[in-house]
C-alpha cells in the first residue's frame, strides 16, 4: 500500500528525520500562499499513487506566481482515474551532495536490508546504470536494529567526522521506523547535505506492507486512511470492491485479489499460481477476461456462491468459465457447489452459463457427480489449461 | 532417496482441529504419511482420526522423535507456533498459513537458522515424494494425490501451491514422474528459496532434472539463473514463468502477496532472459514442460 | 436450502449418549449442529449444511445418531 509523499513525511518528522520544509497545498491558491511563505524556488510535487508520474508530478518554480500556474496544472493528473490528492510545496535545498537510501526485504537473504548511493535516484534503477556506487547492510527483524549498522553503511559511503554520525543517525531512525510500521518498502530517492552540514529528506516514498494493515491501523488512523483504502495503483471499481467485502466477511478460503477487466470472459479461477497461468492463457488464445480472480485456501461454498453472482451479474458477461490448477486444498466439489448454486440463485441454468468447469484434483469424483446432476460437462486432469482457456474462449465467440 | 523427507518422516499438525488441517490430516494418513501428534491450544486430550492432539508442541517431542511439523493456524498465532516448534527441537518446519506479514516471515526464518531449523513457506503447501512420504497439503484426498504425483525422475519447485500439483500431474501423465515436489510458498520472503534447496535435488540421486513455477515479483528467479551459472551442477533446469500478463500492468498486485511488477527484476520478461541467458529452459505452456524435460536429459 | 447435502440427526439416540451433543457441536469444522433447547440433543443449521466438508467426525462421534446424505448422488 503505497502511500503519499506527504504521509511518509508526516511518519518520518514523527521520528525527528531531518526534512526539507514541506507544506501540503489542496488548491493552487493554497500552493501559492506557500510558496510565497517558503520564499525564493520551490519544488511542487502533485501527491499521487499510480506508477509511472514521478516526472509528470513535479515541477520546479521560481516564485509563487509560478507556483500557482503550476498547481492548477499539477492537481488535474490523472492518478488512476483519482485526482492527486493535494500537492506538496517545498523549500529547493541548496545542497551540492546527494544521497540515496532504500529499505526493503531481501529474498534471498530473507532479511531486511538497507541500501545507499553517493547520487540521488531510486536504489533500484541506480543498481542498473552504477552499481559501483551502491553499499548494503543486511539487518534483523528479529532483534531490535542496532546503530553501528548504520555506522558501517554511513563508512562505507565513506563519509568522516559529523557527516557519518549524522548520517548514522539518520539511517538508523529510518531503519526503526521501516521495522515498526511493517513497510515493505521505504526509498529516500534524496537526501541533501545542505551548506550548514545538516542532511534533509527530500524525495521519499514508502509503501506498507498490506498483510499488516490491519495491525498498523492506529498508524493509518493516525494518517487519516479511510478503512477501505488500499491505495490500489488505480482506484478500485465497485466490482471489486464488492469482490473484496465477499473475500473478507468469510475468513474460509480466499478468492482473491479480484480485478475488473472489460472483457466478456467471466473468470471463476484459481489458485494463485493457476488464475495468472489462466490468464496469460485466456489472452494467448485471443480471449477478453472480464475479470480476475484467485480462489484458493478451499473457500467456502458461500464464497464461491457469491463470487459466481459478482462475475455473472457484471455488465458485458452472459457466461463463466471456471478453471483451476489441479488444486490441492481447494476441494473441486465445494468449488461446484458454489458455483451451481450462485447461478441457480439467479435464476439460470448452469449448463447454460459454465462455458467450461475445469477444476481437477481434490474430491474431483464428487464435482464430477454435482455437475453431472445439473447438467454441466466435467472437465478432467488430461485436459491442459491451455486447452480449457481454449475452448473457454472458443465457446463465448 | 527423498529430499526433506524419507519413509520414517514423522511429524505433527500444529492447528490440527482447524477445517483445512482436518481435511490434510486426513489425507496424509490416507497417503501413509506419519502423523503422530497434533496441538491445538485447549483441545488437549482430543483426538482426529486416530491422532492425539495436545496443547504444546513440548508434550509430544518430550515423548517421541518429532522429524517435522506442519503450521496451518491462524495468521495471527502463525509466527509464535513457529517459534514453539524451533524452540522443541523440530527441523522441518512448514507453514502453509496465509497473510504472515514478511516483517514476522524474516524474524522466524533468521530463528530457524539459528537454531538449525529449516522453513518451507509460508503461504505453501509443503512437500511430497510420491509413494514416500506426503508432509503438507498436496493433491488432495489419497486417491486424487497418486493420479497427480506417480514416482519418477523430476524435482519440482513452485512458488504456487496449486501449480505445484498440475506441474506434477503433467509430469506424471508423461510418464516422467515426480521424484520431489515442493512448494517453496508465494510469500516475498520465504524460509526456502530454489537457491537454497536446489542442493538437495543436486544430491539426490534419483532426481535427473528440476522444473521450477515461477511468477512475477521478487529476486528468486534472478538468483536461480546466477547459481545455474555459477554452479557445475549436473542437473538441467525448465522453468514455467506465469502471470506475464502483468508487464502490462506495474504496481498491480495479483495472485500471492510477493506477486507484482514494481522493479525491473519483478518482471516476468526479465525473469525468462536472465533464465535463459542461464541455460534455463522456458516453457512456453505446462503442457510443453516434460517434451522439454526429456529434451534436456536425453530420454 | 441446502442444495448438496442433507443431515439427519435422531436425538433420541444422541439423548443417550451424555456428553454427544456437546461434542458433534463442537467436531463439526462448519458449525452444522447447534444445541438444542432440550438438553443433551442437537438442531441442524440448515444454513450451513451445503458447507459440509464431509469430514465425517460426526457420524464418528455418533454412527447411528447421525447421517449425512448426499443429494447429487
Amino acid at each position: 500500500m503505497r502511500f503519499y509523499e506527504f504521509e511518509t513525511k508526516q511518519l518520518l518528522k514523527k521520528h525527528r528525520i531531518p526534512l526539507v520544509q514541506s507544506e501540503l497545498a489542496k488548491t493552487a491558491d493554497e500552493a501559492e500562499k506557500l510558496a510565497s511563505h517558503i520564499g525564493g524556488p520551490v519544488i511542487l510535487k502533485a501527491q499521487a499513487i499510480a506508477p509511472g508520474l514521478a516526472a509528470a508530478s513535479m515541477r520546479e518554480v521560481s516564485d509563487s506566481a509560478g507556483a500557482k500556474a503550476a498547481a492548477t496544472e499539477l492537481l488535474g493528473l490523472d492518478d488512476g482515474g483519482r485526482k492527486p490528492n493535494g500537492i506538496l510545496v517545498e523549500a529547493r535545498p541548496t545542497g551540492e551532495t546527494v544521497y540515496s537510501l532504500s529499505f526493503t526485504y531481501d529474498g534471498t537473504t530473507k532479511r531486511p536490508v538497507v541500501a545507499a548511493a553517493d547520487m540521488a535516484g531510486k536504489i533500484d534503477d541506480l543498481g542498473d546504470t552504477h552499481p559501483e556506487r551502491i553499499v548494503r547492510r543486511h539487518f534483523s527483524a528479529l532483534y531490535p536494529f542496532s546503530d553501528y549498522i548504520a555506522k558501517e553503511l554511513a563508512k562505507s559511503l565513506a563519509l568522516e567526522g559529523n557527516d557519518l554520525k549524522r548520517m548514522t543517525r539518520i539511517v538508523s531512525g529510518l531503519a526503526r521506523l521501516f521495522l515498526e510500521y511493517d513497510l515493505a518498502d521505504l526509498d529516500v530517492r534524496s537526501l541533501v547535505k545542505l551548506g550548514d552540514g545538516n542532511f534533509v529528506v527530500l524525495d521519499v516514498e514508502a509503501d506498507l506492507e498490506i498483510e499488516a494493515r490491519h495491525r498498523q491501523r492506529p498508524m493509518l488512523d493516525e494518517l487519516g486512511f479511510a478503512k477501505e483504502d488500499l491505495r490500489q495503483v488505480r482506484e478500485p471499481t465497485e466490482f471489486e470492491l464488492e469482490g473484496a467485502r465477499i473475500d473478507d466477511e468469510d475468513p474460509r478460503g480466499i478468492i482473491s485479489p479480484i480485478a475488473e477487466f472489460d472483457g466478456n470472459i467471466g473468470l471463476v479461477i484459481g489458485a494463485g499460481g493457476g488464475s495468472l497461468t489462466l490468464t496469460d492463457a485466456v489472452r494467448k488464445h485471443g480471449g477478453r477476461p472480464a475479470n480476475y480472480a484467485a480462489i484458493g485456501g478451499n473457500p467456502s461454498v458461500d464464497k464461491a456462491r457469491r463470487l459466481t453472482k459478482l462475475v455473472l451479474t457484471k455488465p458485458g458477461v452472459d457466461k463463466i468459465a471456471v478453471m483451476s490448477n489441479v488444486v490441492s486444498n481447494t476441494r473441486a466439489d465445494l468449488v461446484a457447489r458454489g458455483v451451481i448454486k450462485g447461478i441457480t440463485e439467479l435464476g439460470f441454468e448452469p449448463a447454460d452459463k459454465i462455458l467450461i468447469f475445469r477444476v481437477p484434483g481434490a474430491w474431483e469424483a464428487d464435482a464430477a457427480k454435482i455437475l453431472k446432476k445439473y447438467g454441466v460437462e466435467y472437465c478432467d486432469r488430461t485436459v491442459s489449461i491451455s486447452e480449457a482457456a481454449r475452448r473457454a474462449v472458443e465457446k463465448v465467440g | 532417496m527423498a529430499v526433506i523427507v524419507h519413509e520414517d518422516f514423522q511429524f505433527i499438525v500444529q492447528g490440527i482441529t482447524g477445517r483445512e488441517a482436518l481435511n490434510f490430516t486426513r489425507e496424509c494418513l490416507q497417503y501413509g504419511s506419519k502423523i503422530i501428534g497434533g496441538v491445538t491450544p485447549g483441545k488437549g486430550g482430543r483426538e482426529v482420526y486416530g491422532v492425539p492432539v495436545y496443547d504444546t508442541v513440548r508434550e509430544i517431542t518430550e515423548k517421541q522423535r518429532v522429524d517435522g511439523t506442519i503450521i496451518t493456524v491462524p495468521l495471527a498465532f502463525a509466527p509464535d507456533a513457529a517459534y514453539e516448534a524451533i524452540d522443541a527441537g523440530i527441523k522441518e518446519v512448514i507453514i502453509i498459513t496465509e497473510g504472515i506479514p514478511r516483517k514476522d516471515a524474516s524474524a522466524v526464518v533468521e530463528y530457524a537458522a539459528l537454531h538449525g531449523a529449516r522453513v518451507i513457506g509460508p503461504n505453501c503447501l509443503g512437500v511430497i515424494v510420491p509413494d514416500v512420504c506426503r508432509f503438507g497439503s498436496l493433491g488432495g484426498p489419497a486417491v486424487d494425490c497418486r493420479k497427480a504425483f506417480k514416482p519418477g525422475v523430476v524435482g519440482v519447485m513452485s512458488r504456487s501451491g496449486g501449480m505445484t500439483t498440475e506441474i506434477c500431474n503433467a509430469l506424471t501423465l508423461s510418464g516422467l514422474g515426480v521424484s520431489t515436489a515442493i512448494s517453496i510458498g508465494g510469500d516475498p520472503v520465504i524460509g526456502s528459496t530454489y537457491v537454497d534447496l536446489i542442493p538437495l535435488f543436486e544430491a539426490d540421486k534419483d532426481t535427473k532434472a528440476v522444473v521450477i513455477y515461477a511468477e512475477p515479483g521478487g529476486t528468486a528467479e534472478a538468483e536461480l539463473a546466477r547459481w545455474t551459472q555459477e554452479n557445475n551442477s549436473r542437473l538441467p533446469i525448465v522453468a514455467f514463468v506465469a502471470g506475464r500478463f502483468m508487464d502490462e500492468m506495474p504496481g498491480m498486485s495479483f495472485g500471492h502477496a510477493g506477486t507484482v511488477v514494481n522493479k525491473k527484476v519483478d518482471s516476468p520478461a526479465d525473469k525468462m532472459r536472465r533464465m535463459r541467458e542461464a541455460g534455463i529452459s522456458v516453457a512456453e505452456e505446462i503442457g510443453d514442460i516434460p517434451n522439454l524435460v526429456r529434451e534436456r536429459i536425453g530420454n | 436450502m441446502a442444495m448438496f447435502i442433507r443431515v439427519d440427526v435422531d436425538n433420541s439416540i444422541i439423548e443417550k449418549a451424555p456428553g454427544l451433543a456437546d461434542k458433534l457441536v463442537e467436531v463439526c469444522p462448519v458449525k452444522i449442529f447447534k444445541p438444542a433447547p432440550q438438553a443433551n440433543a442437537v438442531e441442524v443449521v440448515e444454513e450451513n449444511v451445503d458447507e459440509c466438508t464431509l469430514c465425517d467426525l460426526c457420524m464418528q462421534a455418533s454412527p447411528q445418531g447421525v447421517h449425512v446424505i448426499k443429494l447429487y448422488e
